[in-house]
């Protein structure tokens, strides 16, 4: 028993001197292995006893357990030190500069057009286009504006021949719509698309965007002119601010019978008066109206039964009212810088 | 139209306590937008003093030292105006009155004490078209009857408020006072008075006046002939009116007929009885016929003008403007009036060609018949009054129109029905009542009679919108139409590309479609005619674009011009042109890259031909056209790199092009795609449907050859698919070399090819053979030498 207690105390002192996964390997071949000392206390037993046997026996298995149990402890906790010295020596500056991953960046234009159009297609609109290169006839005279009408003034246009002109209103698109529908089907869209006018100064450029929304139903389904209240507090609110509030002022388009322009609460100083606004804390976003029956009549729906309302923002001045662009020139200068600005969801 | 708070109130009482902005922005309400609203004169604290004494001043030649009575106080002020004398009665601005000049303090002029100014006209801030000569050289000369100390302005009747209206087109009506006054008496619930028409007649003159109206663009023409006039200076009123509405005075007779013309809205022509004989022609011009204009203005008409003849010649054109030889002048002592209605249109055509002025822009948008008779009747009135006139008993008339107040039925539940409302039938009635619309009730519909006057109302839609206006939009409550459920649509294609080709790295951008015509036949050499404009702003934008490539580079440069060098843009939108006599637009996407691209995690690579093929490759086959499109060389247009460009196919329809660009057209190295999605989109593209996944490994095999430079990868590449068959699914190239130890004339290439079955495992055996066969078939076909393989 006594070979037993040096193998023991010559143990306890090894595993004292063990720091390393190599040094603890060798140390399980020294007690462990083929000659190993504990091994060796193994093969002592035959030669003992049978009284001995039974109490040697025991004591070697109790070492051999003691030896195992430390060996598994000290080997993670060997393993754990060896892992963490190899972090150590991959430490980085983490504040060193990224690698680059470039997206590119959707226009602002397009930007807002998209969340206009789940807005519209959300109530049910479908997004339809036509010509830029329209007939005189769909432009003006089936939107109730006959050759010499003189609202046509307010539109000074780009003819290419006496019939063909660049549109001046996205409007061409519901004399179209409708023709196709000839008078059989509600309708609900909004037209985004460009437009040109012949003008160049301070505040028109002669190629701009409009929006043009358009529903024709039946008259007792109610598209009044509450309904287009509605409609349009939604579109101010959800794409200037939910806070806005409306001012409906009557005007005069010979498309629609009543008209009217559509100002929204100066979202800038919120109504006090600024140089956005130019101190009238308002500040004018929509045209809209009741579609004009003369205007449904000559495409194809019977006033009498039919109706609708209409509406038109400028698309480039939503877009700039949204994000804040003071200057309409930037969006069509496209400096990559502006551009990038972009790249990246709006706040909800 | 610019309305005067002092000429409204001849025919409108408004409360004194209703400011100006208050009518103002009550207008804008109804729909009656202005420019600007406020005070005739916005300068202050000027009153009227009396000149004591007058002496040189010790330091200069040209001032002096006053001392002005000022009613509560003599006031010493310097004065450098040379018409300055004692005893005259003078406009003196007090200190702190403000000017359009600044504003007045109290201190030293050349060492003397001035407390104020003696003003001129021109310092009140009178626009300068209303000033005479002695209105800017010397302070103004007084009547007696001004009060000292009290109000200048108010004594020079100035005192005046106005707002400048832009009118909707629609609202002729609105361009006189008395429409304006019928506006107001409809929004403040009061009635328009009466406008005194009087006058007595010369009876039994026997006038030899003879009329022929001999074109049907003029409905209604009176003439009157007006004898014994005596011309000077309009009333102080009349004056001060015109000054207020933006018209210069000028004598009592040629004011007189503005007058009218503001008062009434109906334009009104003096002639010179003298000079104009008696007889008076209204007829088409002649083509290429000639008249001197009162400005001087020799022009030449066509048949689209009317004219106003003499039995001799043209004298004036209609509703635009008179000729020299009949103008009223100085000397005229009798005169012929005209009061007419001509066509809005020719009006139009004619005033845009020689001058837009008042008169034109009423005709252009309508007169009530009514008004026309009115204005010759006011006219008269005035002229008697203020020009000693005698004024004719016949007149000529000559009256095509029927005036009759149009009668429109209308209900209640019309009104509410487009409106969204529930207004009582009695509020309605109230609402045209106030309008000046009378209303009875037949069959329980009531029979609306709209006033002659209101040219812009003329069927149901039109009351709706004045109920509409006088009830007060904004008492509207919004609320959303009962619409059935369902889900709406739009052009998802356009925003996938968008989404795609910004995850690759491109910056979207937007451009006009205006161009140089000599820039539109650039980038291109397809066939067509340019689309130019008949009047275009200038020669830089004289056309549209065929291709959008002209426009992105001019993005291109502008950033390069801001030392911005990385540029990877694109856009979608039309170029238009015209074929066989037919206009056309077509739906383009372009690309234009330079620079440094960044792509995959962290690489980044200068931009070459291979990478802008890799977009449109991953574009193409995004939008589902793997497979179906091959890139193949021709001729190209003169910008692009002959040797680095290549047209783009889809089902061996030419759809696009994409290359470097020519040296010459730009020193970068510059990229550039242009597809037409319409061409694209002509070819349709199935559902995206789940393929099986091969159960079974695939096996790679490589292998180079050498062979002639020139030969087309791709053409090797169908080499190799026809003899790989079936199970030879991938094809690819992994390398390209020429350079040492290849020949000259020689280039190396590597392909990686991926074996597959789908129904078993493939043996070495199995591929093998077909390897070494696909081998073959390109050692065999270009002579190749094998480099490598495995």
């Amino acid at each position: 028993m006594r070979q037993v207690e040096d193998v023991r105390s010559k143990m306890l002192y090894d595993y004292e001197t063990v720091i390393r996964l190599d040094e603890l390997n060798e140390l399980k071949v020294k007690y462990l292995g083929k000659k190993g000392l504990i091994t060796e206390l193994n093969s002592q037993i035959k030669n003992l006893d049978k009284e001995e046997k039974k109490a040697f026996g025991q004591a070697v298995n109790e070492l051999r357990g003691l030896f195992l149990e430390k060996y598994e402890k000290l080997k993670k906790r060997l393993e754990e030190d060896k892992i963490r010295e190899q972090l150590e020596g991959e430490k980085i500056d983490v504040t060193l500069p990224a690698t680059k991953i470039r997206r590119g960046s959707k226009h602002p234009m397009s930007l807002a057009i998209e969340e206009i159009e789940d807005l519209f297609v959300s109530m049910g609109y479908d997004v339809v286009s036509g010509p830029e290169l329209e007939s005189d006839e769909y432009c003006f005279e089936r939107l109730n504006l006959p050759k010499g009408h003189p609202a046509r003034d307010m539109q000074d246009s780009f003819y290419i021949t006496p019939d063909y002109l660049l549109r001046t209103q996205t409007s061409s698109v519901q004399a179209r719509y409708m023709m196709e529908r000839q008078g059989k089907t509600p309708i609900r869209i909004i037209v985004p698309g460009k437009t040109y006018r012949r003008e160049d100064d301070a505040t028109h450029a002669p190629q701009f965007s409009q929006i043009e929304g358009l529903v024709v139903d039946k008259k007792e389904n109610h598209v009044s002119l509450a309904d287009l209240k509605g409609t349009l507090e939604v579109f101010a609110r959800h794409m200037l601010g939910s806070n806005l509030d409306l001012r409906f002022r009557p005007s005069y388009f010979p498309f629609t019978e009543p008209s009217y322009e559509v100002d929204v609460t100066c979202f800038k100083c919120h109504g006090k008066g600024c140089n956005l606004c130019k101190d009238t804390g308002w500040i004018e976003v929509f045209a809209a109206g009741m579609v004009h029956p003369n205007v449904l009549r000559m495409n194809g729906y019977d006033p009498e039964v039919w109706g609708g309302f209409a509406f038109g923002p400028g698309w480039d001045r939503i877009t700039m009212f949204r994000y804040g662009i003071p200057d309409i020139r930037l969006m069509y200068q496209n400096d990559i810088r502006f551009l990038q600005e972009f790249d990246r969801k709006d706040g909800e | 139209m610019i309305l005067s708070r002092n000429f409204v109130r001849d025919y409108l009482p408004l409360d004194d306590d209703l400011s100006i902005s208050d009518i103002a922005l009550d207008m804008v309400k109804v729909g009656n937008e202005y420019d600007s609203c406020g005070p005739l004169i916005h300068a202050t604290n000027l009153v009227v003093g009396q000149v004591l004494e007058v002496k040189m001043h010790p330091d200069s030649d040209h001032l002096h030292l006053c001392r002005v009575d000022v009613g509560t106080e003599v006031l010493d002020i310097v004065c450098g105006a040379p018409n300055v004398r004692e005893g005259l009665k003078v406009i003196v601005a007090l200190v702190d009155a403000k000017l359009p000049g600044g504003v007045i303090k109290s201190g030293k002029i050349r060492g003397c004490v001035s407390n104020g100014m003696l003003c001129s006209i021109q310092e009140l801030g009178l626009d300068h078209k209303f000033l005479k000569k002695e209105d800017i050289e010397g302070i103004a000369e007084l009547g007696d009857d001004a009060v000292i100390g009290s109000d200048a302005i108010k004594y020079l009747g100035l005192d005046d408020e106005v707002i400048d209206f832009e009118l909707t087109a629609n609202r002729g009506d609105e361009l006189s006072i008395l429409g304006l006054a019928y506006e107001l008496g409809a929004i403040y619930n009061k009635k328009v008075g009466p406008i005194d028409l009087s006058y007595t007649v010369e009876k039994n003159c026997h006038d030899k006046l003879k009329v022929e109206v001999e074109t049907k663009k003029c409905s209604l023409y009176l003439a009157k002939r007006v004898n014994h006039l005596k011309i000077g200076p309009s009333p102080k009123f009349i004056r001060n009116r015109l000054i207020a509405c933006g018209i210069r005075p000028i004598n009592n007779v040629v004011d007189i007929s503005n007058y009218v013309m503001l008062e009434t809205g109906q334009p009104l022509h003096f002639y010179d009885a003298t000079h104009l004989g008696d007889t008076i022609v209204v007829r088409d011009a002649r083509e290429g016929e000639e008249l001197v204009t009162l400005d001087g203005v020799a022009r030449t008409l066509d048949s689209d003008d009317i004219v106003i003849a003499s039995s001799k010649e043209a004298i004036g054109l209609a509703g635009v403007m008179g000729g020299a030889t009949t103008e009223v002048m100085e000397d005229t002592t009798s005169i012929i009036i005209e009061s007419a209605i001509f066509d809005a249109v020719s009006v139009r055509k004619t005033s845009k060609k020689v001058l837009r002025s008042e008169a034109s822009n009423r005709f252009e948008k309508g007169l009530d018949p009514k008004r026309t008779y009115m204005a010759m009747d006011r006219a008269c009135h005035l002229l008697e009054k203020y020009a000693s006139a005698l004024v004719s008993d016949l007149c000529f008339t000559y009256d095509k129109t029927c005036v009759q107040d149009k009668v429109i039925e209308i209900t209640a539940s019309d009104i509410n029905l487009v409106l969204g409302t529930k207004i009582s039938e009695d509020e309605i009635q109230n609402i045209f009542s106030r309008l000046g619309f009378n209303t009875s009730t037949l069959d329980g519909k009531m029979m609306v009679s709209v006033p002659s006057r209101r040219l812009d109302i003329s069927i149901k839609e039109d009351l709706i919108e004045e109920v509409g206006r006088i009830y007060g939009i904004n008492n509207i409550k919004g609320k959303l139409p009962l619409l059935g459920i369902r889900s709406g649509s739009y052009d998802k294609t356009t925003r996938f590309i968008r989404n795609k080709l910004v995850d690759l790295g491109l910056n979207e951008v937007l451009t006009q479609i205006f161009l140089p015509e000599e820039m539109v036949h650039e980038y291109t050499l397809d066939d067509f005619e340019t689309v130019r404009l008949m009047d275009p702003l200038s020669v830089e934008k004289n056309a549209l674009r065929y291709s959008l490539i002209p426009s992105l580079m001019k993005v291109y440069q502008y950033n390069r011009a801001r030392n911005l060098s990385d540029i990877c843009i694109f856009e979608m939108a039309k170029g238009f042109y015209k074929k066989e006599n037919t206009y056309s637009e077509e739906y383009k996407l372009c690309i234009v890259m330079s620079g440094e691209y960044y792509f995959s995690l962290g690489s980044k690579k200068m931009v070459d031909f291979y990478i802008l093929k890799g977009v449109i490759e991953e574009l193409l086959h995004a939008l589902g056209y793997e497979n179906r499109y091959r890139f193949v060389t021709g001729e190209y247009p003169l910008e692009f790199h002959p040797y680095q460009s290549a047209y783009i196919e889809v089902a061996g329809k030419r759809i696009g092009i994409l290359g470097k660009l020519h040296p010459q057209k730009v020193k970068d190295d510059v990229y550039v795609a242009e597809i037409s999605l319409d061409k694209l989109f002509v070819n349709k593209v199935g559902k995206n449907k789940y393929s099986e996944l091969n159960k079974y490994p695939s096996i790679k095999k490589d292998f180079a050859v050498i062979l002639d430079k020139d030969i087309p990868a791709d053409s090797i590449i169908s080499v190799i698919k026809k003899a790989g068959g079936k199970k030879l699914t991938g094809v690819s190239v992994f390398d390209v070399y020429s350079g040492k130890n290849i020949d000259e004339d020689k280039k190396s290439i590597a392909f990686s090819l991926t074996f597959e079955d789908y129904s078993k495992t493939l043996t070495d055996e199995e591929v093998n053979v077909l390897f070494e066969k696909v081998i073959a078939a390109v050692l065999e076909q270009y002579q190749a030498v094998l480099r490598d393989h495995d």
